[in-house]
Order: structure tokens, then sequence, then C-alpha cells
């Protein structure tokens, strides 16, 4: 709690821009060397002095990037907080950043408290004694929000949901627990029952989780682009899709002088939406420097929209782009429909692009352009997506504690027949002890309640 | 007429399970220690089940004999009885569990007591508590004796205005028609100390030969040779079994029809009894879907009538209990020789104590045992065998022995106390111990014989005995580790295929074989890889090796929880200074007056906000 490894989006959530994680603590600078690409082969963070940038890509589990980002390091105890302390600049919005954030406490760090990042710089000594009461105001304000927030969260028909989880975690615990203390009353833990309530509450688990994602999803959008060669149909489409959308929310510049950006609404689902008409991956200038833009921006992109002409054909052009993109959550779009003389087969399509879904659908005369809002919605919300009421913001801290629950019945199932009881106890408090940082209670003392409710026990 | 009788270093108020101990240890580490008990019939007395272990307890009672108490020793002297008992649900919990023959368990320590140099027992009731300025200064007898002395500590169990209560009849008095003491109490109020009262029950006992076991299933010890303390001799001992039986239909009828005359439903009981040890009658309104209750027979001693009807604990009349006893199978002839009771006694909600057991209010007065809201005779040894070891430690001006979360169950039931609301009274469980794996009883002496030894209550035997056990651990540990096999090892592989365990894919030490569920140390014995055969660290090996992914979780845990526990609080803190903190907070602090950050999070309505302001307030301190 003091000095341990910690991290936080530093950014406020909002529109787009940059985000900025911070991790502070003894060993940050070695764990997020561990989930860090650098841009130049043989640079290694580790060896890097304070106050350096150094560019390079986060990775995921599986060591695919995530998001190209900037690295800032401070060494203690010159930094804010006294600490090590690592800054990502991510490019790609909240959701890249929120991806990273994960990926990052997953090397073992969790995330800070309201006001840690300040306490700790005054603990360090970086903050005058003369400011402590500021410093004070700043945890009681930062800390009092968050609780509201959480409080408001969980109230309703959601805290109904949880606390039905709760429910089956605290009953599951008592039984191993009292199986523990009073094996005389008690006897061997019933273990179908005890199984059935793991894969009851993974299920449970999950469903939070992914509704947590998809209200996430609607409250701070994506990013998708539109790609495909000149004249293919990209601002048609586009025009399709905005003039569609009545609720229209604004119509940025691109945030370069050749991006084309658009705000839209797919489904209720806020996007960004992208046309890089002014970024062509044209042969004249395949040297320059639009190339590394436009892949920039497919990069940080959540969903890419690819354009084929039905009129031209599969060109050498088409299939330069594919290669581009083909490893991104990827759209097929055959246009122009409406033409008499359709020069792409299925058979093509399938010899180019196999495994990719391809709709087609005309821009001009508005056909299938409800199949590709289906498509959208399906591939952003992915398992998300199922029909559900559940209605429930999960913030990260949440998210993390839902994971962490969630990693732990996982475990408990797959080790159930091999480990005794006790050690069997430790995955399934684990999995209840994480669920109590949402709900904020002591649930050592409700498991022990409980078990004098569930057993009739003693002497 | 007040006369003066002498003068100890440390006197202890109380010869129950935690005097015993506290009375031990103050003399065994070279103070002038006087124990003082209302009748020496019952020093060392069970008043309740003639049992003593079980989990968590087991733990505590090889925890006291680490540190060198005695209860583990006395426990092995006069068992008769022993089993091991939740041996398929891992090491963590498997505990011992003896019956003891409650009149040999009370003569043997009296004799261990009275052989005892530096230590003098009288028969007295110690009626006050004298202070001078804020510390304790002598205690003053019912017949005017005062012994001055320089620290007390108060282990009167549930003696301190004890009530007995059985159906309409009431009485003042002790466990098992005792005394109670009827002044001290007032003496502790005046001294500023706040106390509370709980409530407890017995069942009745009932002579053994009205008792018809062919209608009950026997339960056998243990035949192997099992003990508390590595001190002990590996004995076989005659076991007694214990029978089970159970309640039927026509005895909750008999219960039901009499609810109007049960203390426990009229409102005659005010006091708050344990839910681990509910009333007979509290069981049956409860759970009134169960059609029956296990009982457990269990004899008092080898050469007494008396048995122990565990499970019946009851303060019905006692022409109820007569009647609900014949209900029972194996019981319809049965023969009364105690009658069931409730007791209610005063007791001193333990968040008026520090981590030693010394009251916050009189600096010197410890207390241990059920007076601190405890139940259990292990709770009370492993309490009053701190506390002696505190006011020793005071005494002789030395560092205080605290014992943390992470190191022993003792640890767990202290910081229990001085945290918590105690609104019941409190039995430790292994599910109130967060690092249990590394708590368990095979280890206490690993854990606990070192800190023993420090502060000199630890005997050159005992330390001899311990010193050579570990050495072998570590010793055969190493061993282990580096004797490495390979598949090409013919010996190892064909043994690895009788027991359908997966063939070696490349080199592995013993100790990662061992790690095989169907692999146990014994085969290595057997084999001839192993030259040791001590069950003991054969036993440490396996557990060490086997658990070592979940042990070694634990223990990173632990570092983490070390640095809270670390991180002290200054005892002069004024709260009502502290800027920031909500109001629960501060009301919840000062109340408890947590003694670092660790404890201070544990306490009930604190939130890490309120914490992150404690720390900014003391590091602004600490500039100053
Ligand atoms: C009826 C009953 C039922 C119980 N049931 C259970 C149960 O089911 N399970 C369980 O775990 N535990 C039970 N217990 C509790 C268990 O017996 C106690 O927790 C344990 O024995 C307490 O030990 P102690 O040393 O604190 O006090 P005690 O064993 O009560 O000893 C108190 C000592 O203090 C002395 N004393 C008290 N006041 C004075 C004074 N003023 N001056 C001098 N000497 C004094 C007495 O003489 C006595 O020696 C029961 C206790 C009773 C009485
Ligand atoms: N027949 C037909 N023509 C289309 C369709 N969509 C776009 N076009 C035409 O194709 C040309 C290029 O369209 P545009 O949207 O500007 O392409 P961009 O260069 O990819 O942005 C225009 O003349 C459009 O009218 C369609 O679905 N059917």
């Amino acid at each position: 709690m003091f000095y341990d490894d910690i991290a936080a989006i530093a950014t406020p959530p909002g529109e787009g821009g940059i985000a900025i994680i911070r991790l502070s603590g003894g060993q940050v600078i070695e764990k997020a060397s561990k989930v860090f690409r650098p841009y130049h082969d043989g640079v290694d963070i580790r060896n890097k002095a304070g106050y350096s940038l150094t560019l390079g890509w986060i990775k995921d589990e599986t060591g695919e990037d995530l998001d190209e980002v900037l690295l800032a390091l401070m060494r203690a105890p010159h930094s804010y907080t006294g600490e090590d302390t690592v800054e990502i600049h991510c490019h790609g919005g909240i959701l890249p950043a929120r991806r990273c954030l994960e990926v990052v406490l997953h090397q073992g760090m969790r995330i800070a408290e309201p006001g840690e990042f300040t306490r700790r710089a005054f603990l360090h000594g970086r903050l005058d004694a003369s400011q402590a009461e500021a410093v004070i105001d700043v945890i009681r304000a930062k800390s009092d929000k968050a609780m509201k927030l959480a409080v408001k969260q969980l109230s309703g028909h959601n805290s109904e949901y949880i606390n039905t989880l709760e429910d089956r975690l605290l009953e599951l615990n008592a039984m191993v627990e009292a199986s523990l203390d009073f094996p005389d009353e008690v006897g061997e833990l019933e273990y179908a029952k005890a199984e059935d309530i793991m894969l009851g509450s993974l299920a449970a688990i999950e469903r939070l989780i992914q509704a947590g994602e998809r209200a996430a999803i609607y409250r701070e959008g994506i990013a998708a682009v539109i790609c495909g060669k000149p004249n293919v149909g990209k601002s048609s489409l586009l025009n399709v899709l905005l003039k569609k959308e009545r609720a229209i929310v604004t119509s940025i510049p691109g945030t370069t002088r050749d991006i084309i950006e658009e705000q839209l609404s797919i489904k209720g689902i806020p996007i960004r939406l992208v046309d890089t008409a002014g970024i062509r991956v044209t042969e004249d200038i395949v040297e320059k420097i639009g190339v590394e833009r436009s892949q920039k921006v497919i990069r940080e992109a959540d969903l890419v929209i690819f354009l084929l002409d039905l009129g031209t054909g599969i060109t050498a052009e088409d299939l330069a782009i594919y290669k581009e993109i083909k490893n991104r959550n990827l759209i097929i779009l055959a246009n122009k429909e409406d033409l008499e003389e359709k020069h792409i087969t299925e058979d093509e399509l399938e010899h180019y692009f196999s495994g990719v879904r391809v709709i087609w659908a005309s821009a001009r005369e508005d056909k299938g352009i409800k199949e590709l809002e289906d498509r959208v919605e399906e591939m952003i919300l992915g398992g998300a997506l199922q029909a559900d009421d559940l209605e429930i913001m999960v913030n990260l801290r949440q998210r993390e504690a839902l994971t962490r629950a969630r990693k732990h019945l996982e475990d408990a199932l797959q080790v159930m027949q091999t480990v005794p009881l006790d050690c069997l106890g430790v995955d399934i408090w684990g999995a209840l002890e994480a669920l109590g940082e949402i709900t904020g209670k002591n649930l050592k003392e409700e498991v022990i309640d409980r078990m004098f409710t569930d057993f009739c026990i003693g002497k | 007429m007040i006369y003066n009788a002498g003068s100890y270093d440390v006197v202890v108020v109380g010869g129950g399970h935690a005097g015993c101990e506290a009375a031990l240890a103050a003399a065994r580490m070279g103070c002038k220690t006087l124990m003082a008990t209302l009748s020496m019939e019952n020093v060392a007395l069970m008043p309740c089940n003639p049992s003593v272990g079980g989990p968590a307890k087991a733990q505590v009672v090889r925890e006291i004999d680490g540190l060198g108490g005695e209860m583990a020793v006395n426990v092995d002297k006069t068992a008769i009885q022993m089993r091991l008992i939740n041996t398929g649900k891992g090491p963590a919990v498997q505990a011992l569990r003896a019956q003891a023959d409650k009149h040999e368990y009370h003569d043997e320590m009296l004799k261990t007591l009275l052989n005892q140099p530096n230590l003098h027992i009288i028969m007295a009731e110690i009626e006050e508590i004298e202070t001078s300025g804020p510390r304790v200064s002598a205690v003053i007898t019912k017949t005017g004796a005062r012994f001055s002395c320089r620290a007390v500590v108060i282990t009167s169990g549930t003696y301190l205005k004890g009530r007995i209560i059985i159906g309409e009849v009431m009485y003042d008095g002790g466990p098992g028609n005792q005394f109670p003491a009827v002044k001290l109490s007032a003496s502790l109020k005046s001294l500023g100390l706040e106390l509370g009262r709980f409530k407890t029950g017995t069942p009745p006992r009932v002579y053994k030969r009205s008792l018809d076991f062919t209608k009950m299933i026997e339960q056998p010890g243990d035949d192997r040779p099992l003990r508390f303390s590595y001190m002990s001799p590996r004995l076989r001992r005659p076991q007694f079994s214990c029978w089970l039986t159970h309640s039927t239909a026509a005895t909750h009828q008999i219960v039901m029809d009499n609810l109007d005359r049960a203390p426990m439903f009229t409102g005659a009981i005010k006091g708050r009894g344990p839910r681990y040890c509910p009333s007979f009658e509290d069981k049956v309104v409860r759970f009134a879907h169960k059609e029956s209750h296990q009982l457990f027979i269990e004899p008092e001693g080898r050469n007494t009538e008396e048995m122990y009807i565990q499970g019946l604990n009851t303060s019905l009349p006692e022409d109820v209990q007569i009647k609900v006893l014949r209900s029972i199978p194996g019981l319809e002839n049965v023969a009364l020789i105690r009658t069931g009771y409730a007791i209610e006694y005063d007791y001193l909600p333990p968040a008026q104590l520090r981590s030693t057991l010394e009251t916050r209010m009189v600096e010197g007065l410890f207390t241990a045992g059920q007076i601190n809201g405890t139940s259990g005779y292990e709770e009370a040894a492993a309490q009053g065998l701190i506390a002696g070891i505190n006011a020793a430690l005071k005494v002789k001006a030395e560092e205080p022995l605290v014992l943390k979360r992470s190191e022993a169950y003792i640890g767990v039931l202290i910081d229990d106390l001085i945290t918590g609301d105690i609104d019941e009274p409190y039995r430790l469980l292994t599910s109130r111990a967060e690092y249990r794996l590394l708590l368990r009883q095979d280890n206490a002496d690993l854990r606990l014989t070192e800190k023993g030894r420090r502060i000199g209550l630890v005997s050159d035997e005992r330390w001899r005995v311990y010193s050579a056990k570990k050495d072998r651990l570590e010793e055969q540990k190493e061993a282990l580790k580096g004797r490495t096999y390979t598949p090409a090892d013919q010996e190892i592989s064909s043994f690895l295929a009788s027991r359908n365990s997966a063939a070696l894919k490349d080199r592995f030490s013993l100790w990662e074989i061992l790690r095989r569920p169907e692999i146990s140390i014994q085969d290595f014995v057997d084999l001839g890889l192993l030259t040791e055969y001590d069950e003991d660290v054969l036993e440490q090996l396996e557990i060490q090796s086997k658990y070592e992914g979940y042990i070694r979780k634990q223990e990173e845990q632990v570092q983490r929880f070390e640095k809270m526990e670390g991180k002290l609080i200054p005892g002069d803190i004024d709260y009502d200074e502290i800027f920031g903190l909500s109001n629960e907070a501060r009301q919840k602090l000062k109340q408890i007056r947590p003694e670092s950050i660790g404890q201070a999070l544990r306490v009930s309505g604190i939130n890490p906000a309120d914490i992150n302001v404690l720390l900014i307030f003391l590091e602004k301190k600490r500039r100053k």
C-alpha cells in the first residue's frame, strides 16, 4: 500500500487524443520493459536515464502490438512522486489506453487509489510540509468523488445482480470454511454443489465484465477507418452513413490536414470515422509520409471498413491495401452492387480474402448499409452483444477486480480435483475478496456469519 | 484490616488455563510470581468439554508449546484418546484433538505449578487492584492481605459476578458451583475500565453405567502414537472411545413444549452467547427443519463414571433436561450426575487492550483468557502465555513479545480481540487466519521456538531437540534438491511407471518429483534414496515440497502485509488534531487506538482515504 507499484490513466476520460498512463513504484521500469517493444532494436528502457523519451509499442499478452506509444521515464527521486515513474503516452484514445493499462496491470501492479500519486509525492518529500492540508483536500475530494460514483453505479438493478453473485460466493465460502472448521458437524464439502456455484458465478462475472465493456463502448465510442482505392466510393459511403444518422455529433476537421474525420453513431455507438481519402496509398506517394500516416490511422482504429469496387474488379492496388490491413478488425464492403456488370465473383473474394465477411452494397442506392451497421455493432460489441438487460458501468478498478475474481474461480475449477480443500480455499476466498473490493464490504466476517446461519454448528 | 503480605514482580489472578500459563511463564522467566485462585480445585479445570485441540485450536496448542508453554505437555500426559482430524483436507487444517482426563489434567498441572521455582500459589479472592499514579502497585485479598507488585495479570474467566441459570432457578456462582468473584469487577471499573456481560453454557453429565452403548456408534481414537508436544515421548496410549448418538423428533417436541420455561427465550438471560456453541434449545428452534442433531458422548476421565454429552449444552429446567435425555437413543434409563446450566459473567471488552494484552488505562495491568471476551481453553492458555511473558518483560524492562497475524494463530487471536468489535464470545477458526497455509500445526515449532528461546522460556533440552530437527530438515531438503534424475535413470523411471506417474522428460530433483500427488516421501525412504527416518522431519519435507507453490504465494502476501504492520502509529497521537478524517474514522480510531497502519486498516469503518490522511499527518509531524 505504501510503495508497491501502482498505475492509472492520468488524463481525464473524454474525447480522443492522447491518453497518459502513469506508473509509479520501485519496479515499474522493469515491469514496463516487459510489455514495451522499442522502435529501435537494441534499445532497453531499463538502461535509459531519467527524463528520457522512447518511441515504441505496448505489446499485449500474446506479444502483438497494441498501441504505438511514447514512453517517458523518470528516475527516483526526480519525478512527481519521488519514485521511479513511467508515463506511457498512448495515441489511440481511451480504449487502447484501457487495454494498455490492463496489460501493465498484469505485470503485477494495482490501480492507484484516488489521490495516491499526490500522497506519495508528499510522503517522499516532494511537496512541502505546508502543503499537507492541500494534499489531504485532494485525497478527500478525489476519493469522495470516486466513492459517490461507485455507489451510483452499484445502485438499483445492478446492485441486485452483484448482490446475488456475492451471495452465491458467500455461500460457497461458508461451505468450504464450515467443512474445514467443523468437520464433525458438517462433514465433507459437497463438491458437485460447489462446482455448480463456481460455474454459475463465473458466468455471472463474465456477464458483468461484458456488460461493462459494452457500457464503456457506448460511452466512449470507437475509432473506425474507411479505406479503399480512389473512386471506390468512400466519400459516398461516409455521406450515406452521415445522412442516415440524424444525430450527427460534430464534423470536426481532421487532426491533420489530409484526414477527414467525422463523428457519427451507429446503433447508438459513437464512432469516430476516418476517411483515408487524403492519404491514398498510391504508387506515386508510396515512399512518402502519407503511407506512414495512413498506417498509423489504421493501426489505431478499432475497426477497418475496406471497400472494393464491383465495377473495376479486384486490382493490384486493392491487394496492396489489403496487405496493410488484413490483420485488423475488418469488414469488406463490395460497393456499387447496383451496376449491371459486376467484375468480382464470390470465388475471387473467397480466394483473396478468405475468412473475411463481405457485404454487398451500394452507397448510391443505400443498399446493404443496414447490414453493414449490424455487422459493425456485432464486431464492436462482440461477446458483449447478446441481448441483455444488464446496464452497468464498470470502471477500470471494478473491472480489474472482476477479472481477478474470474481468474480465481477458473483456477479453483481447474485444481478442484487435485488439491486439498485448504489450498482450494485460497482461490475460493480470493474470488470473494476481489468482489468485496467492489462492494466495499468486510466479507471475511460475513463468511463466518454465513457459516453459522447455513450450518447447525456447535457442541 | 489490611496487612502487607509480601512483594512480588508479577501477580496472576486466577488459576484457569490462562492463569496457569501466565504464572508459569513469568516464573520461568525469572520473575518472583504469585498466583491467586478462588479454589485449588479449579486450577486448570475444564468446566466444559474434556477435549483439547481441533481445527485452529490444535495449531494454538502447538504454538504454546513452541514458545515454551505448558498446555501441550500437560495434555500429552493426561490424554485418554487422540485423533488426527481433517486428514484429507490439507496440511493447513489438519488438527490433533485429544480427550483429556479432566481430573488428571488438573492434578498434573497443579503438580507442575507447585514444583515451579519462583512461583507461589495461594487460595484467595482478590478484591481490589491498587494503583500508584498510572501504574498498578498491589492486589488486596478478601482476607486483607496486600501483595505489592509491579505487574498484574487478571485471568478471572467466567467468575466475575458469575450467575448460574437453570430454568427458573438462578443464583450467584462460578462454574461447577464454585464461588464467584464478587468484588473485583467494581475495582476494575473504578480504575476506568469498562465491563460487559457474556453468557455461555454447558451440557448435563450422566452416569456411564446408565447408558446403552449398543444403540450408539463407537468413535475410537487413532492407534498411532500421537502427541502435541515434541518434548513428549511418543506413546501408544490406551484409547478410550467416544460414542455417537442423536436427538429424535420426540426430543425436539419436548424442547418446543417447554420453551416458555427456557431462560434463553424468556429473557432471563441477557448476556450474549456464542454462536458456535449454541444451546440445544437454540438449535432446535433455529434449525427447525433438522430432524435430529448429533450428540457425542465423551468420557470425562479414565477412572470416572461421568460422561459428557457434547451437543446438549442447555439451561432448560432440570426436569425438562431429564426428559430430553431420556428421549435419546441409548439414554432411555439415564441417571444424571450434573445438571446442565448457563452462566453469565463480566468480561472486559478487549478494545481496551494493547497488543501485549496490557490495558491502556492502567500500566502494568494485563488481562487474559475468558475475561477478554474469548471462549475456549486453548484461546485462554494462549493469551495467558502472552500476558505472562509481557508482564515479565515489562518488569525486566525488555521489549515486549507481539506475534503478528502472519506468524501465529495467537497473533490472529489477539489482533482480532484488540481491533474488532467483539460482541459475542470469541473463538478462533481457521477461517479467521489470512495466511492459513503458513500457520500449520506441523510447523508451529519452526515458527516460534526461536522467539521462545530469545525471551528465555525455551529450556536447553527443548532447544536441543528443536535445533536437531531443524538441522536434519535443512540437510535433507538440500539432499532432495541436490539429487537429480534424468529419463535415463532406470531405477527412478521404473518406479514412476509402477506408480502410473508420468515419465521424466528432463532432469528433475527428488524435491520436484515429490510434488506429484501420487508420490510420497515414504516412497523415497522405501527406495533407499533418503537416510531420514524421523517422522516429523519426513512430514515437514513432504508438506514443504508438495505445497511449495501455495506457500510461496502466501509468503509474498505476507511481505506486503508486513510493510503496513511495520508502519507504527505513535501511542500519543491526538486524533482530534488531524484535519480531514471522517467522523466515523475519528471515533473508531480513538476507541481502538491501533498501533500500526496495518492494524488501522483492519478497523471496521476505516477506508483507504482515512488511512492516506493519517499517513500524511504522520509525515507532517515527523518533518516538524
Ligand atoms: C459453563 C461453561 C461452559 C463452557 N463451554 C465452553 C465450550 O463449550 N467451548 C469452549 O471452547 N469453551 C467453553 N467454556 C469456556 C472455557 O472453559 C474457558 O474459556 C476457559 O476455561 C477459560 O479459561 P480462563 O483461564 O480464562 O478462566 P477459568 O478457567 O474460568 O479460570 C478462572 C480462574 O480465575 C480464578 N479467579 C477468578 N476471579 C478471581 C479472583 N477475584 N481472585 C482470585 N481468583 C480468581 C478462578 O479461581 C479460576 O481459577 C465454557 C466455560 C464454562 C464455565
Ligand atoms: N454505381 C455506383 N456508383 C457509385 C457508388 N458509390 C459511389 N459511386 C460513384 O463512384 C464515384 C467515386 O465515389 P467517391 O465516393 O467519391 O469515391 P472515393 O474516392 O472512394 O471517396 C462517384 O462518381 C460515385 O458517384 C455505388 O454504390 N454505385
